[in-house]
C-alpha cells in the first residue's frame, strides 16, 4: 500500500470528542456524520480535505471514547492514513478493524508539519517527507494485523476465514 | 515468568498456560456489551456482510442509555434498531426503558460480571467491571459485531502498572479522589496499553462503589483495563449478585513483572478535582476553591451509585442550592432510583432545589438533559472534561467527587466539603 498527499497536523491528545463531538452521535450514517469531523479544533478541515490526504498527530491520538465513529469519519472524510507518536488503544484497534491504516512513528510524527507533502510506503516500511526531504523507517504490522488491514477490516477478514 | 491478574485471565480465555506482554491472542468472550451509540453501527456492519446469527443469546447485553428516553427522532430510530435486533435474536439481557440503567451501573447490578471473566463492550468505560476482578475492556463497534458473531476477540496482552494501597480515606474522600489523583500523577496516557492493577492492605478500606469509580476511569489514564484483587468485599458483592454460574478469581503471581509499582497511602489523599480540559489536570480542591459554577451534575456511570448519592444527599440535607446554580442528579439504574426514593434521598435533593433525572447518560456527553451553553462551567462527577464534552465548545467541566459536587451546589462556587 502506498499513499502520497498533503498533511493535516495536530498535537497531543487529540480526543474522540474533538474528532467527532458526542452531541452528533445520534447520527449513525458515517457520510452524514463526517460533516462534523474535527470541527471543534479545526473548522477548515472538512472544507478542504481531499481524498488521500494524511492526518498526523503526536502523543495519545484518539484518546477518550470507544466510538468507532471517530476513525470512521476520518476515513469517510477521505484521509488515507494516520501517523502519530502513539495512539490510544481503542482508537488503534478500531482504525485497523475498519481497515484504516495507522502508523506509530514518533520521529516522523514530530517532524512532519501541516501542509507537508508526505509519502507512505507500507510495503517498503518507509515514510518520506518530500517537503523536508527526510525519510523515516516504520515497523511492519504483525502478520495477524496485516491480514486484517489487507482484508479491508476485521469483519471481511472473519468472513474470508469461514 | 510470573503473570499479572489480567495476563492470567487472558491466558485462561485463550486456552493457553501462559502469555507474555505484547503477545497477540484470540480469546473467548464471556459477555459482549453495546449501547445506543455503538450497537447500531455494529448491527449495520453485521447486516452489511449478511451475518444473521449471534454466538450466544445469553452472552450479549444491549441497553439504550445515551440518548434515552429518546431525545429526538434519530435516537428513537437507533433505540428501535436495537430493540428489533434484540427481539430477532431473543437476546436475554436486553434492557428496555423501565428496567434499564446506565450500562456500567446496570451490568454489575444484574450479576453479569464475575471475577475472572472476560468482557468486552463497545463503550470505553467497559473497564468498570475490573472492580469485581474481571478483565473488561472497551472496544469499537466492529469488535462488538465480531464478538456477537463469533464469541471471540483479539487482544494484545498488556503489561501492568501495580498500585499498592495502604491506609484509609479521610472523611469526604473516596474512589473518585483516588483515581483523579492517579491520573494527575501518571497523565492521560500514563497507562497506555497497560492494565492498572490494584491491591494492597488498604483495599479493605475501599468500598465496592469506590472500586467501580476507580476502575471506570482507568481508560482516562489510557489503560486497557483496571482490575482489583478479589477480597472479602468483592466476595460479598459477587455472592449477592452473581447467581447462575461458576467463576474463578485470579491472583497475581508473586513474581509477576510490573512496568511500574506505585504505592499510595489513602490517608494522604485530599478531595481532588480535574480542571478543564483533561482529566490529568488534577488539583486538590483546596487549591482551586472559589471558582463560580453554573451547573452541578451528580451521578453517571462514574458516581451514580447508592454510596455516591447518599454522600451527596448527606451534605445537601436541610440546605438550599445556591441561587443561579442548576443541579442535576443522574442516578445509575432504576433499582438505585427505587432505593433513593425509599431512603428519602430524592426528597432531600428536591427540597434542596436539585432536579432528579431518570437513569440516562444525558449531559455527561453533552447529549441532552443539561447541555451547557457557551462560557458556562459545570462541576460534574462524570469522567471526562474534554473540550465540548458537555455542550458548547466554549463551556468547561471540572471533574469532582460527589462530596465536592454537593458542597459546590450549596455555595455556588467550587468548594472543599470540609470547609462547608
Ligand atoms: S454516563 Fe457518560 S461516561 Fe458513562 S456510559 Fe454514559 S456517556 Fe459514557
Amino acid at each position: 500500500m502506498n499513499f502520497r498527499s498533503k498533511v493535516y497536523k495536530y498535537g497531543d491528545n487529540v480526543d474522540t470528542d474533538v474528532i467527532i463531538p458526542a452531541r452528533y452521535l445520534n447520527i449513525t450514517n458515517m457520510k452524514e456524520l463526517s460533516a462534523h469531523c474535527m470541527e471543534d479544533i479545526d473548522k477548515e478541515f472538512i472544507k478542504t480535505v481531499k481524498p488521500g490526504d494524511i492526518m498526523v498527530g503526536e502523543e495519545n491520538f484518539g484518546c477518550g471514547s470507544s466510538r468507532e465513529h471517530a476513525p470512521a469519519v476520518i476515513k469517510e472524510s477521505g484521509v488515507s492514513c494516520i501517523i502519530a507518536c502513539t495512539f490510544a488503544r481503542i482508537f488503534y484497534r478500531n482504525a485497523l478493524n475498519i481497515g484504516l491504516p495507522i502508523i506509530e512513528c514518533p520521529e516522523a510524527a514530530k517532524n512532519i508539519k501541516s501542509g507537508d507533502d508526505v509519502e507512505i510506503d507500507l510495503t517498503k516500511g518507509v515514510i518520506i517527507n518530500h517537503t523536508s526531504g527526510q525519510t523515516f523507517d516504520i515497523q511492519p504490522f504483525p502478520e495477524f494485523i496485516q491480514n486484517i488491514v489487507n482484508a479491508g477490516g476485521l469483519l471481511s477478514y472473519i468472513q474470508k476465514q469461514d | 515468568m510470573g503473570m499479572t491478574m489480567t495476563q492470567k485471565i487472558l491466558a485462561a480465555h485463550a486456552g493457553l498456560d501462559s502469555v507474555v506482554a505484547g503477545q497477540l491472542i484470540e480469546a473467548n468472550l464471556d459477555l459482549v456489551l453495546g449501547n445506543d451509540v455503538t450497537a447500531p453501527v455494529a448491527i449495520n456492519e453485521m447486516d452489511k456482510i449478511g451475518a444473521d446469527k449471534v454466538f450466544n443469546k445469553d452472552k450479549i447485553m444491549l441497553v439504550s442509555d445515551h440518548f434515552t428516553p429518546n431525545k429526538d427522532i434519530k435516537s428513537a430510530q437507533n433505540a428501535k434498531q436495537i430493540r428489533v435486533f434484540a427481539n430477532k435474536h431473543d437476546i436475554t439481557n436486553y434492557f428496555e426503558l423501565g428496567e434499564m440503567g446506565i450500562e456500567h451501573c446496570l451490568l454489575p447490578e444484574k450479576g453479569l460480571c464475575a471475577p475472572g471473566e472476560l468482557i468486552i463492550g463497545a463503550d470505553s468505560h467497559t473497564c468498570t467491571y475490573g472492580a469485581v476482578g474481571a478483565f473488561s475492556t472497551g472496544v469499537g463497534s466492529t469488535d462488538m459485531a465480531a464478538g456477537m458473531m463469533t464469541g471471540k476477540g483479539w487482544f494484545k496482552v498488556p503489561e501492568a502498572i501495580r498500585f499498592n494501597l495502604t491506609g484509609k480515606f479521610n472523611k469526604y474522600v473516596s474512589g473518585k479522589d483516588l483515581i483523579l489523583y492517579i491520573i494527575g500523577l501518571i497523565g492521560v496516557d500514563g497507562a497506555l496499553y497497560c492494565s492498572m492493577e490494584f491491591g494492597g492492605e488498604g483495599l479493605k478500606n475501599v468500598s465496592m462503589d469506590s472500586r467501580f469509580t476507580v476502575a471506570n476511569m482507568a481508560i482516562e489514564a489510557g489503560a486497557k483495563n483496571g482490575i482489583f484483587e478479589v477480597d472479602d468485599i468483592t466476595l460479598a458483592y459477587v455472592n449477592d449478585h452473581v447467581k447462575n454460574r461458576e467463576w474463578t478469581a485470579y491472583t497475581p503471581d508473586a513474581d509477576a513483572v510490573y512496568k511500574r509499582v506505585i504505592d499510595i497511602d489513602l490517608s494522604k489523599l485530599e478531595s481532588t478535582v480535574a480542571m478543564p480540559h483533561l482529566p490529568e489536570n488534577a488539583k486538590p480542591v483546596s487549591e482551586v476553591a472559589g471558582i463560580k459554577v453554573d451547573q452541578v451534575v451528580i451521578g453517571s456511570c462514574t458516581n451514580g451509585r447508592m454510596e455516591d448519592l447518599r454522600e451527596a444527599a448527606d451534605i445537601m440535607r436541610g440546605k438550599k442550592v445556591a441561587k443561579g446554580v442548576r443541579v442535576i442528579v443522574l442516578p445509575g439504574t432504576q433499582k438505585i432510583v427505587m432505593e433513593c426514593i425509599q431512603e428519602g434521598i430524592f426528597q432531600t435533593f428536591i427540597e434542596c432545589g436539585a432536579v432528579v433525572s431518570t437513569p440516562t447518560c444525558g449531559p455527561c456527553l453533552g447529549g441532552h438533559m443539561g447541555v451547557l451553553a457557551d462560557g458556562e462551567l459545570a462541576v460534574s462527577t462524570t469522567n471526562r472534561n474534554f473540550v465540548g464534552r458537555m455542550g458548547h465548545v466554549d463551556s468547561k467541566v471540572i471533574l469532582a467527587s460527589p462530596a465536592v459536587a454537593a458542597a459546590t451546589a450549596i455555595t455556588g462556587v467550587l468548594t472543599d466539603p470540609n470547609k462547608l
